[in-house]
């Protein structure tokens, strides 16, 4: 996504599919250009200019466009509402049917209670949500402070730290997942959500970011600061942290999805089934009672719908994230 | 600027870049180490030269997952390329409700790999959701096994790395939508150039350097595919482990108390050697935009 290439597990910004983004050619991005064309002034009108040409939607263009999007919309959500369709799915109903009902018959919520007793899932609801904040608060402090000195303050040998930061991006993060095992396990953090944590909680794609944010003050305004005989911390505090609040919630965004749906890294350390988080306990359910597709539907719910919540409350600030320049394509 | 306390940059930078050499540089020298040692879980850790490197090449599993991976690899790049920018460009026009779709197109990207996965396998089963509507429909007489035979197993994990790729690509594709000059459509649709002319000769043209990130980002993520093989095929690989993919051997041999984390380590720095290539390519594409 940002600034580089994103190879980090948990806590950098960029996940899901793409978790190898890349980093910027262009800058971005206005992500809607558009503007109402009435307004703008009249240029090179030609006699043969058709009245939706650029910017006006004709009726059956519109039709069109609905149509493509509805169709789009129904392949990127219907899996979603299917699998919440069967979790309310009562017991006596038939969910393999070849008639299949999107509408449950008697939508109960028996499975949630259900899936529940079968395997601790709110306790590991519990624990992503402890390893999420452990990753989060990490990256928020870990990569504020250090993309501050990185942008704004000279020392010696600031170039080198600079180029490890930008080196360790080359490194997909699966490469060197051994290792982390074995050194989160000789510091005895195997087994614990601490371990799970750890390698995460301060992502250097993080740190570059948040230089990058901080870059973009112009120096003139530190330089008054300086004048009046701001220390670096105060600088930091005043004129820094509310310059750069928009790449901050990306940054705070993305750990936490990152974090909450990492799964090989926890895979590797937890092996105690009560300290499982979401993804590997629901993995664990997926193994053990397939026979019941209810349940497992109810349970990689829970897994969702936070997150999805999340999302959609914070995804203003992510989409002007986009805006301004946090996701360069 | 000038500095009262010399140590002041340091304090700022040390937790960051403790964690940089802890968990960042270290890991990676010591990852090339263990490669050339028999480390074991519990034990070993003696020095074995190049035995490691000449398992890697006896290993069928592992010239299967290198298989997989290359298909899985020429499959994404042209669907991933194509698919994600189309999508922005619908979504890019000003239409009313288009907010909800750019978020809803989006939801595939922020959901674990593993709700994702576990979403698909209920789809794919042999009872499920699209055997059932093929058989009711009269394109199957009986249902495909997707989960079970090695190369629809393949393919359905690279149908869901497709779909859950989609909105991350096209917000990618988005931002550098944005940045192609508005003159040049209007110019085109003056001249009486169909959308379709100009997507060919303006927009593919202005977004080339994105679709060379874009394709690069791919290339990586397919050598890097875990989480929708292992779930898919219920951990084990599929038949035989023959739809294993290279991070699914680092895991296999890596965990667990019988783990071998030599041969894991060697797997994994043939892992990095696979990357670099497109790695690279990302780089200086990201140096040139800064």
């Amino acid at each position: 996504m940002a600034g580089g290439v994103r190879v980090g597990r948990t806590g950098g910004a960029g996940s899901g599919a793409g978790s190898g983004a890349g980093s910027g050619a262009e800058s971005v991005a206005r992500t809607d250009t558009a503007e109402p064309p009435a307004r703008r002034p009249h240029r090179r009108r030609g006699p043969r200019r058709r009245p939706y040409a650029w910017g006006g939607v004709s009726p059956l263009e519109k039709a069109v466009r609905y149509a493509l999007l509805l169709l789009v919309l129904v392949i990127t959500i219907g899996p979603f509402l299917w699998q919440l369709s069967t979790s309310l799915k009562s017991i006596n109903e038939d969910v393999y049917t070849q008639t299949p009902s999107f509408i449950p018959e008697q939508p109960t919520l028996a499975n949630y209670a259900e899936v529940a007793e079968t395997v601790p899932i709110w306790s590991y609801a519990g624990n992503s949500l402890i390893v999420a904040a452990m990753v989060v608060g990490g990256n928020v402090i870990g990569a504020t402070l250090a993309g501050y000195a990185l942008a704004k303050l000279r020392f010696r040998g600031a170039r080198l730290v600079l180029g490890l930061f930008l080196a360790s991006l080359l490194l997909p993060a699966e490469v060197t997942i051994i290792s982390q095992f074995v050194i989160v396990r000789d510091l005895g953090f195997v087994d614990t959500l601490v371990g799970v944590a750890l390698p995460g909680a301060i992502a250097p794609l993080n740190v570059l970011l948040m230089r990058a944010a901080f870059q973009a003050i112009p120096p003139e305004i530190e330089a008054a600061a300086i004048i009046d005989g701001a220390n670096a911390w105060q600088r930091l505090v005043h004129i820094g942290l509310p310059n750069v609040r928009g790449m901050l919630s990306v940054v705070m965004i993305f750990s936490f999805i990152g974090a909450w749906d990492d799964f090989l890294w926890p895979l590797l350390v937890l092996t105690d089934p009560d300290k499982f988080t979401l993804t590997v306990g629901l993995q664990y359910l997926n193994g053990t009672f397939v026979s019941n597709p209810r349940l497992i539907a109810a349970g990689s719910m829970i897994a969702f719908i936070p997150i999805l919540i999340v999302f959609t409350v914070l995804q203003r600030y992510f989409f002007k994230g986009v805006d301004a320049g946090a996701i360069k394509g | 600027m000038t500095h009262k306390r010399w140590f002041t940059p340091w304090v700022l930078v040390i937790p960051a870049g403790l964690w940089l050499l802890v968990f960042g540089i270290w890991p990676a020298i010591n990852t090339l180490i263990l490669s050339f040692t028999n480390a074991k879980a519990l034990g070993g850790g003696r020095f074995t030269g190049l035995e490691n490197y000449r398992r890697l090449l006896d290993d069928g599993q592992l010239a299967d997952a290198l298989i997989n991976s290359v298909i899985y690899m020429l499959v994404c790049l042209p669907l991933l390329t194509m698919l994600p920018l189309l999508l922005a460009v619908l979504v890019q026009k000003r239409l009313r409700g288009i907010a909800f779709f750019r978020v809803a197109f989006y939801t595939p990207v922020i959901a674990s790999a593993v709700v994702v996965a576990i979403i698909w396998q209920w789809l794919l089963d042999d009872r499920g959701l699209i055997n059932g509507l093929a058989q009711r429909l009269g394109f199957l007489s009986e249902p495909l096994p997707f989960l079970t035979d090695r190369w629809l197993l393949l393919f359905s994990a690279i149908s869901l790395t497709v779909w859950k790729g989609l909105g991350y690509y096209m917000i990618i594709y988005m931002s550098a939508l944005g940045n192609v000059p508005r003159e040049l459509y209007e110019a085109a649709a003056v001249d009486g150039a169909g959308p379709v002319r100009r997507f060919f000769s303006i927009t593919i043209p202005g977004v080339r350097n994105t679709m060379l990130l874009i394709s690069m980002l791919i290339s990586v993520y397919a050598l890097r595919t875990f989480s929708e093989l292992y779930i898919l095929s219920g951990t084990t690989g599929g038949p035989g482990g023959e739809a294993m993919s290279l991070v699914m051997l680092i895991q296999m041999y890596g965990q667990g108390l019988s783990g071998q984390l030599g041969y894991a380590s060697a797997l994994s720095v043939l892992l990095f050697v696979v990357t670099i290539g497109p790695m690279l390519v990302l780089a200086r594409i990201s140096r040139r935009g800064t």
